[in-house]
């Protein structure tokens, strides 16, 4: 038996059906265009520091000096500055002058592009390139509270000003090397940086809130860690979490990781010395 | 010598109540820590923390290995006269450091 439609009937069953299209269609677009804006890069007016998904107390904790951890490590930094060192007994401020003047800004935009290295290099590796150049002194070894003081006090100087690294037409090919790290799967969980810091931002991962993970506050104090750390013990502490071999301190890697983090967070403003969960 | 942060307010009314606040770089180590080695760390902390105003002492703290890393201690006192307040941290190998705050009270 055939069912026999009028000419109205099928214009409309017609109709119908191209709708249906359509609506399936466009959800199926705009599907797409969510997954790709969720696996992209977070737009400059959705950046979030991490100091927003703290608990008040720990925002209290960073935002008074007197009671900052962090700070303790500042002050370390300005004695240091202060202090010769070397066979010429030179120091810091014999070169750099008083550092809230010379150092505004400094922060900002390391990693820098160094032309003598021929690839971005992180204010560590500038403090003790000066060390080592200028001061004739031995370099001070990683996450050494010497290092984390003087690199604490030199961003300290930059407190409040804006992000601007990877400005540099220079730095463009190490952004990019950074940002391929930052998506690359790692480790025996599988994971990268960015399936929690840039797909699930905002979520919650074992009860904890997932950061943007914008590195603003480095050198920061964090309360697991009972101390002052760089951001790539940090980066080093998450490649383990994952399971995978993290790269060695100073590294290329970690400097291109470092670089493509701060060029994804530019524009908010340097929190040095941040407190961190 | 560890660094210290000490808040006192610089001036302050007679009889007021003023907050103090005392920070200080120490690692607390509790001893219960195994090193790289296995080893455990020996136990290093500060076992008493106290204020003293004018050289009467108003106020003491008594630390465990328990208390985090770079201890961090808030109080209140009553602004009585000018003077210094001096703080002084006492660890269990019996180093000693003692800081000073001047305070004016009108």
């Amino acid at each position: 038996m055939s069912v026999r439609l009028s000419r109205m009937h099928r214009f409309a069953v017609a109709m119908f059906v191209f709708a249906a299209i359509f609506v399936c269609a466009a959800i199926f677009v705009f599907a797409a265009l969510g997954a790709v804006s969720l696996a992209g890069e977070i737009g400059p007016q959705d950046l979030r520091s991490g100091f927003l998904d703290m608990s008040p107390e720990s925002r209290a904790m960073q935002s008074d000096d007197t009671a900052n951890p962090g700070m303790l490590t500042v002050l370390e930094g300005e004695a240091l500055w202060r202090q010769p060192a070397g066979p010429n007994r030179r120091s810091c401020a014999d070169c750099h002058g008083d550092a809230a003047a010379t150092m505004r800004g400094v922060a900002a935009r390391h990693p820098a592009y160094s032309p003598a290295q021929q690839r971005p290099i992180t204010l560590e590796e500038r403090i003790n390139l000066c060390r080592a150049g200028q001061q004739k002194a031995a370099p001070l070894t990683w996450e050494s509270p010497a290092l984390l003081g003087l690199t604490a006090y030199v961003a300290h100087q930059s407190r409040g000003l804006p992000i601007t690294a990877g400005d540099d037409e220079r730095s463009r090919p190490f952004v990019d090397e950074g940002r391929q790290l930052f998506a690359q799967r790692q480790g025996q969980l599988n994971l990268s940086c960015a399936a929690c810091h840039t797909d699930h931002r905002g979520g919650r991962l074992a009860g904890n809130p997932i950061p943007q993970g914008h590195p603003t506050g480095y050198p920061l104090y964090r309360l697991e860690w009972q101390s002052t750390g760089s951001l790539q013990r940090r980066l080093r502490n998450c490649m383990t979490g994952v399971r995978a071999e993290p790269y060695e301190y100073g590294s290329p890697e970690l400097a291109n990781l470092e670089l493509y983090l701060m060029w994804r967070a530019r524009g908010l403003p340097l929190e040095t010395p941040a407190v961190r969960p | 010598m560890a660094r210290a942060l000490i808040n006192v307010p610089k001036a302050a009314k007679r009889g007021e109540v003023i907050e103090i606040r005392a920070l200080i770089s120490h690692p607390m180590e509790s001893g219960f820590r195994p090193d790289e080695s296995g080893k455990l760390v020996p136990r290093s902390i500060i076992k008493t923390f106290s204020c003293a105003y004018n050289g009467e002492e108003i106020f003491r703290a008594d630390f465990f290995p328990a208390v985090a890393a770079n201890p961090f201690v808030s109080f209140t006192t009553l602004a009585s006269a000018s003077g210094t307040l001096s703080f002084t941290w006492v660890s269990d190998t019996g180093e000693t450091q003692t800081e000073t705050r001047p305070i004016t009270v009108e």
